[in-house]
């Protein structure tokens, strides 16, 4: 499904992705984790297409499809859903109207008409609910005010409505009890399907006990040193990350 | 030759058509003597700093337009908040259309200047409150001087009128260029309630300077609220001189849309002699081109325990400039009056400019008073996490205006009236969206 060959990018020239290499297929969850600077949250801007990166060389591929030459919004058209590390605070638009002004351009670009009053108001009740968010809560400005946990949960609230072919999850956890942990890791696994895929950036294994990744990677330095199966990120766990860079001296 | 001595030359002119011998003539009289002393405003006076009336001028005006100028109803609907029943005072090159309007002298009178200045029914009315207000500087003397037709309104004492009224002035464009100076009359007596949309629009492109005056009375426990909808041709200026005195206890609030026209000048005063005084003044303005809006609010708190509040929300592109100027005055008896004034606005590109100046004299020692003033770009962040939701960058940046410019429109309590601004918006950011946020 996606295909990232020898990508290097840097922001106001500072090398940031140094050659890296991941491939992604169908069904399949993946865990990037690593130590801060790394370059996690840099991979995931760039998978969404953020102008901020200058791409100096390496190709992204999507379903065999270059996403490199593609504005964000057509990258979402294609299926690629990234939840917000820090999601940004929309004032006087309420979550309700952003998903559905959100849903129907997606559709208008797929040719489609919008999606009926109805259905769409079915589709909100059902998978508000799998996120256990409160129908008062739609109503309100996009994540103006939210705690932590509500801006993260609202995430995986927009990526269940909108059903991606990919979903990147950069430090979904981070800010969560342990109660929204469960929840929003119940929502993403819900989701999960043959069809799609997931890409999981965390700094901790605690995510990861919920959502079982197939494959885990170590990105460091803008690269991706090393790569496991789940036991990996236990070992990441108790041990941090300094064996990895002993590793990579030797 | 200039406008100022034409205005001067056709005095005589305008004298010839109307009753002299009445006390208005004497007022206007005045007027005219003040107008000629002072002339038209220039950059050189403190409050039209920013604001340069030379460019419109320059154009040769027809100042009493003389041809009878019919339009159809088709042609026009579409400038009436037409969904609902309403009231309507329609005119047309400034000459009362009786075709197009819906008056009534039923329980209460929506009726035209002209009658209320000649008849003597309306004479203690027009004794009481004609040109009470209205200050005596330069524009608002001249349309004093002129001073014959426009819309009279009285509502009467615990009188609800139960439909808005309309008040729409149309230019045909008949004459190469028309000037026109409308002069309005709307008193509110105690606990009576009535709501008021007005607009200027030009039928044509050919060049409209509209000197307007509305004079305001709200008496005791009254409710008065007014929506102004500029958005006419590009080649059409107003200067809207709106001058509104309270009484105890009454709430008048005015809300001035300002998305078209060439140059727009809204001199809009309050004053509140009373106390428990609300009084409310709000603005979107939506700009391009080279259009220019000024807006200069003045709040006198003369009483204690009044509030004002002050919202007006600016979106300037290309090379629009802006002004906002608001000034609030708290005199020494005002204790414990809250005013706030927020004024918040966005450059969409770097040519556009915007002057905001909130001017705050305060005399009272027991007071709130605030006041905010933002000038931003629209928020990259906020764009980008609305197009990786799918939302396109034009209907992203849409969006974010409209949301900006919401707590504006969120106010208006005739729920025609903010659907057709919502659609005017709509319009003017270039998207078909269903917003309803």
């Amino acid at each position: 499904m996606l295909k990232i060959e020898n990508l290097q990018a840097s922001i106001d020239n500072k090398l940031i992705l140094k050659g890296l290499n991941l491939e992604v297929k169908a069904g399949e969850v993946h865990a990037i984790m690593g130590p801060n600077g790394a370059g996690k949250s840099t991979l995931a801007n760039i998978i969404a297409g953020k102008d901020d990166y200058e791409i100096s060389s390496g190709t992204i591929e999507l379903n065999g499809e270059d996403l490199s030459e593609l504005a964000p919004e057509e990258r979402a058209h294609n299926g690629v859903f990234l939840s917000f590390q820090y999601p940004v605070e929309i004032p006087g638009v309420s979550v309700t109207n952003f998903i559905k002004t959100a849903i129907n351009q997606t559709r208008k670009a797929k040719g489609l008409e919008d999606m009926p009053a109805k259905e769409m108001l079915k589709m909100i009740r059902e998978k508000s609910e799998l996120l256990e968010i409160d129908r008062k809560f739609l109503s309100r400005s996009l994540n103006e005010g939210f705690s932590g946990g509500e801006k993260k949960r609202n995430e995986i609230f927009q990526m269940a409505m909108l059903e991606p072919k990919l979903a990147i999850l950069d430090e979904t956890d981070s800010g969560l009890d342990i109660d929204a942990l469960r929840i929003v890791a119940n929502g993403v696994n819900k989701l999960k399907s043959k069809d799609n895929a997931v890409i999981v950036i965390t700094h901790y294994q605690r995510l990861l006990e919920y959502i079982v990744p197939d494959f885990v990677h170590v990105l460091y330095d803008g690269k991706i040193v090393k790569t496991g199966d789940a036991s990996l990120a236990l070992e990441l766990e108790a041990k941090g990350y300094d064996w990895i860079k002993e590793e990579l001296v030797q | 030759m200039e406008l100022k001595d034409k205005l001067i030359a056709s005095y005589v002119a305008f004298e010839n058509d109307i009753d002299t011998s009445s006390d208005i003539h004497e007022i206007r009289s005045k007027a005219f003597q003040n107008f000629e002393g002072l002339g038209f405003p220039t950059k050189k006076l403190e409050a039209w700093k920013y604001t340069s009336l030379n460019s419109i001028l320059k154009q040769d005006y027809s100042l009493f337009p003389n041809k009878e100028n019919s339009i159809q109803l088709a042609d026009v609907q579409k400038y009436f908040i037409h969904d609902i029943d309403t009231y309507k005072l329609v005119f047309i090159d400034g000459k009362y259309s009786s075709f197009l309007s819906e008056t009534t002298h039923d329980t209460f009178d929506v009726c035209l200047m002209s009658s209320a200045l000649a008849k003597p029914k309306y004479k203690a009315v027009i004794e009481n409150y004609f040109n009470k207000i209205a200050r005596k500087d330069n524009l608002t003397s001249l349309n004093t001087a002129f001073a014959n037709e426009g819309a009279y309104i009285y509502i009467p004492r615990n009188v609800e009128v139960e439909k808005p009224i309309q008040i729409i002035n149309f230019t045909t464009g008949s004459e190469a260029a028309t000037m026109l100076q409308p002069r309005n009359l709307i008193v509110v007596e105690q606990n009576a309630h009535v709501q008021i949309i007005e607009r200027h629009q030009s039928l044509t492109s050919n060049p409209v300077l509209t000197n307007a005056v509305t004079e305001i009375f709200a008496a005791k426990d009254a409710t008065v609220d007014i929506y102004k909808i500029q958005n006419d041709h590009k080649t059409a200026s107003l200067i809207d001189n709106s001058y509104i005195e309270q009484k105890s206890n009454s709430v008048v609030s005015v809300h001035t849309f300002s998305f078209g026209g060439n140059i727009t000048r809204n001199n809009l005063n309050f004053y509140q002699r009373g106390e428990h005084i609300d009084s409310i003044l709000k603005g979107i303005t939506i700009i391009e081109g080279k259009q220019h809006v000024d807006h200069h609010t003045m709040v006198q708190h003369i009483e204690p325990n009044c509030e004002s509040h002050q919202d007006y929300k600016g979106i300037f592109d290309e090379r629009s400039t802006g002004v906002f100027n608001g000034k609030v005055i708290v005199n020494k008896e005002a204790q414990k009056t809250n005013a706030y004034q927020k004024n918040n606005n966005i450059l969409v590109s770097d040519r556009a400019t915007i002057n905001a100046k909130p001017q705050l004299e305060i005399f009272a020692d027991d007071v709130k008073c605030s006041h905010g003033c933002t000038i931003g770009q629209l928020d990259d962040e906020a764009l980008f996490y609305m197009q990786q939701r799918g939302i396109p960058e034009k209907e992203g940046k849409a969006l974010l205006m409209f949301a900006f410019a919401n707590t504006v429109l969120e106010s208006v309590k005739i729920p025609e009236v903010k659907q057709r601004i919502a659609k005017i918006i709509a319009n003017k950011l270039n998207v078909k969206m269903g917003f309803e946020l």
